[in-house]
């Protein structure tokens, strides 16, 4: 196939063949690095620092800030906010137990049960992703709406009754509470769930699944001692994948909620971009990054799945 | 009791089936309102059968010029992902060097990020700088964060490469250059394609990071945003549905495309 235009180099026999000059060699990947390594330190990690410097800053936007080490506005920011960070966990733990829920199904369908409808269950899955999810956010408007077709069927159940006395939502109202933001972030974050217990599942080999029905295991049994925990992998990433943006999310709160049912992600754009307080503002996103990576950590050392992604 | 035992034998499937109805039904909802005609400002509550907007998508002051900003941005960002992303994620799995540790975990960290923090960081470094809000900020920012997606995205496919074919070129007296050209490109090719329409997807419907860095700059997904608070248009709906014509439409012919190849080969 390969048309030769230069000619085959020397072969010497003392010098063996397959010697790419070292020099070079061992410098090609930092060349290969450099460019995109330098993108996210200046663009990724500087920013960082700068945050970090700032939300140690006090002044005014109009005379300007300065780095005293003011380390309170930590502390005021952390006794002024502390419901919404709460919240912000709270919502987004129970947005990604529904997804695992609720993904963990149709991941398993799609890996064995689906046959030849499996790529297109697969794109179902996906093109949501294309239509843009502020579209999608704002259709769950029309899905929940006062007095729609979902809210007569759960006031008609009695489940509304269940859910306002838990607090979840407001008399006949799903909009404006608790219940819709879940229901709004598991929605938006299911796909990032179901695709890493997707692959995971997909790796099962199913002679696993014979070899336990030979061993008389019922088909719980099956799934409990043999598919979740080889899933594993699946499930961790998973769930990082969808605890971690819904923690910082604060598009469904805003759209689906009230506000009190704010999340810390709202307190911070609106710090940042209305309030315009910004050592307060940093101070809050630290505070966000330092609670989701001693969450992530934690959560990775019990589950014991380093691999991740 | 038959009735229970068919629920319970399906149960898999009739749990994964109501899913993906989850999953559709704001989609279904998108493409039905496309057709509404709305009596007030706000597209919420089914009015009366139209085709108005289907037939004038760019009929509101903005919106178009808003989707070409974010799809001129999604086409830079997606190039310049791509390109930095591949040459790292070819460095990451063929070569073994210091510091390979320390790489690995700063590519993973915007991943593990929550948006609104890189977001509000990448802020205070523009406002520092004193550097002006605008397509830019928005690029800069977006090839920041798609970066990694892509770095991910083409390693899986690197590393299932078997590295004796490109030996088999070399032996065969193929130069560094047409070894890439010729062999290691077209194989990492799919892995490539799946990171830049990764990266095309996630920046063109950033909206967190997007609506930091912008400045007055309104892209799409801020339009959509903007509209929600004063009523959202149904050219919304109709764009929306237009867009998940095209990706089922365009994920269904690279099917086809893929499986004749196969064919051909088998």
């Amino acid at each position: 196939m390969a048309t030769l235009t230069e000619a085959p180099p020397p072969l010497s026999p003392t010098a063996p063949t397959k010697k790419p000059p070292r020099k070079r060699g061992r410098l090609t990947p930092y060349w290969l690095l450099l460019p995109g390594l330098l993108w996210l330190f200046v663009f990724f990690a500087l920013p960082m620092i700068y945050q970090a410097s700032t939300s140690v800053q006090t002044g005014s936007l109009e005379e300007g800030y300065k780095v005293t080490w003011h380390l309170a506005t930590y502390w005021d920011a952390l006794s002024e906010y502390w419901p919404q960070f709460l919240r912000s966990v709270l919502y987004a733990g129970a947005a990604t137990v529904l997804c695992l829920v609720l993904g963990y199904p149709l991941a398993y369908l799609i890996a064995f049960r689906a046959g030849r409808w499996r790529n297109l269950i697969m794109i179902l899955v996906i093109a949501p992703f294309f239509t843009s999810f502020l579209i999608r956010t704002l259709a769950w408007k029309t899905i929940l709406a006062d007095g729609g077709p979902v809210v007569g069927a759960l006031n008609t159940l009695h489940v509304l009754d269940v859910t306002s006395w838990l607090g979840w939502t407001a008399g006949d109202r799903v909009l404006a509470t608790p219940l819709a933001v879940v229901c709004g972030l598991t929605y938006n974050f299911l796909p990032f769930m179901i695709l890493p217990l997707y692959t995971s599942l997909e790796r099962i080999d199913g002679r696993l699944h014979e070899a336990a029905g030979d061993l008389y295991a019922r088909p719980v049994t099956t799934f409990r001692k043999v598919t979740f925990p080889l899933s594993m992998p699946g499930v961790v990433s998973g769930t990082l994948l969808t605890f971690i943006p819904a923690a910082g999310d604060y598009v469904n709160a805003e759209l689906l909620g009230s506000t009190d049912t704010r999340m810390i992600g709202n307190v911070i754009q609106t710090q940042f971009l209305r309030v315009l307080d910004y050592p307060t503002a940093a101070a809050l996103s630290f505070i966000l990054m330092a609670a989701i990576l001693f969450m992530v950590t934690l959560y990775i050392r019990r589950s014991g799945t380093e691999d991740l992604v | 009791m038959p009735l229970v035992n068919w629920l319970r034998r399906h149960f898999v499937v009739i749990a994964g089936l109501l899913t993906l109805a989850y999953l559709l039904l704001p989609n279904v909802v998108v493409t039905v309102f496309s057709f509404n005609k709305p009596k007030g400002r706000f597209n919420y509550q089914w009015q009366q059968f139209s085709t108005d907007a289907w037939k004038d998508p760019c009929g509101v002051s903005g919106l178009c010029g808003s989707l070409s900003l974010s799809l001129q941005i999604a086409v830079w960002a997606t190039l310049g992902a791509t390109v930095l992303g591949t040459m790292i994620a070819f460095a990451l799995v063929r070569y073994r060097f210091r510091a390979r540790g320390a790489v690995n975990s700063l590519i993973f960290l915007p991943m593990a990020m929550p948006e609104v923090v890189m977001a509000a960081s990448l802020l205070t470094l523009f406002l520092n700088l004193g550097a002006q809000l605008g397509f830019w900020t928005i690029l800069i920012a977006h090839i920041m964060f798609c970066l990694s997606f892509v770095v991910t995205a083409v390693k899986a496919r690197v590393m299932s490469m078997d590295p004796r074919l490109e030996q088999a070129a070399q032996d065969l007296y193929a130069g560094p250059a047409q070894t890439f050209l010729r062999v290691t490109l077209p194989i990492a090719a799919p892995g490539i394609a799946a990171g830049a329409l990764l990266a095309f997807a996630l920046s063109f419907d950033d909206f967190i990071i997007t609506n930091f860095n912008a400045g007055s700059t309104v892209t799409f997904p801020m339009f959509v945003w903007g509209s929600a608070q004063r009523g959202t248009p149904v050219q919304i709906n109709v764009i929306g549905t237009a867009m998940f014509l095209i990706a089922v439409l365009f994920v269904l012919t690279s099917m086809v495309i893929g499986n004749r190849r196969n064919k051909q080969k088998a």
